[in-house]
């Protein structure tokens, strides 16, 4: 009892970072174990991916593009959609790479003491991730229109077998790595609170740090959806 | 004590690296476009892992970390690369 701990005092760069990095292990082993079933059921029905992937294609992209497509063309419509879903997949490749740039960039800009430019440039982080997020909603939602999403009927009775499991992974991989997305924002919203409050600086950016990491663990996993879901068919 | 051995990473830095990884992606959807069978798949899987090394690299500071770090990324990566092949061992020879 004679003890006393002083919390201030305790500070260790080096063992919050090992943490980060074990738990980012363990992370990358998750979607590990789904791109392992992808590549199995990929490799099992050669067929049906190649048809799910572009049926993924022709249903996705933005609402608006959608419906401005269709509303001019009707006819060149399909041609323009196949298109469409690679075109958004790219813009939500481009908006996660500059939104990791300007996190990392962040770092730099805490360690050199610009606290003002630390905090512009993690908000252009969150701006970016909600961006990737309502791109998702309108893609998912597009596809929910056409009754394509899990355990729907049009599916159960149109679509095969292998057809149905790539589009069970592509819900649940890319439903996983939005999800990661949203915790990522969280964290990110954390560390700026705790930079304003001044208990993160240029002498503790520990927790800024890991945010980072994190962030750029969802990159990671977007880098191998990417090829994936959008652009192998 | 800690931050004598900090590595500040310079801004341009970041910027080449974010060059380099939206290069990578452009040639991807390029030559994705084009029919080339296995190529196309092949193609876009090294990019994903040249693009995947950078990040790793610069972006979470591997390169200015203390190697044993690095070395359990590598670690990990070659477990993940251990399962796929000896899953696909099975799949191949059943």
């Amino acid at each position: 009892m004679s003890q006393v701990i002083h919390h201030e005092d305790h500070y260790d760069a080096e063992g919050s970072k090992i943490g980060m990095w074990l738990f980012i292990f363990t992370e990358l082993l998750l979607f590990g174990g789904l791109f392992l079933i992808y590549s199995v059921y990929r490799y099992k029905n050669p067929d049906a991916f190649h048809l799910a992937a572009q049926e993924l294609e022709l249903f996705g992209g933005l609402f608006l593009i959608y419906s401005v497509y269709r509303y001019k063309n009707p006819d060149a419509f399909h041609l323009a959609a196949q298109e469409l879903d690679t075109t958004i997949g790219a813009i939500n490749t481009v908006i996660l790479l500059i939104s990791s740039m300007t996190i990392a960039m962040s770092t730099t800009a805490l360690q050199k003491g610009q606290k003002k430019i630390t905090l512009l440039l993690m908000v252009t982080t969150v701006v970016l991730g909600i961006v990737f997020l309502v791109n998702k909603y309108f893609e998912w939602g597009l596809k929910f229109e056409h009754g394509i999403f899990p355990g729907s009927e049009h599916m159960k009775t149109t679509l095969s077998q292998g057809e149905i499991l790539f589009f069970g992974l592509y819900f649940v991989m890319t439903g996983l790595h939005a999800l990661h997305i949203l915790i990522g924002l969280v964290l990110i919203l954390v560390a700026y609170y705790r930079i304003t409050n001044g208990t993160v600086h240029a002498n503790r950016p520990s927790l800024l740090e890991n945010a980072g990491l994190y962030w750029h663990l969802v990159d990671l996993i977007w880098i191998f959806l990417f090829p994936l879901f959008y652009l192998i068919h | 004590m800690e931050n004598a051995k900090h590595h500040i990473v310079p801004y341009r830095t970041y910027l080449f690296i974010l060059i380099a990884l939206l290069l990578c992606t452009f040639i991807s959807i390029a030559i994705t476009n084009i029919e080339l069978g296995e190529l196309t798949v092949t193609g876009a899987l090294v990019l994903a892992s040249v693009k995947s090394f950078l990040v790793l690299t610069y972006f979470m500071h591997l390169k200015y970390d203390r190697p044993y770090i690095r070395i359990m990324v590598a670690f990990v990566f070659l477990l993940f690369i251990a399962v796929i092949v000896i899953t696909f061992f099975d799949y191949l020879f059943r």
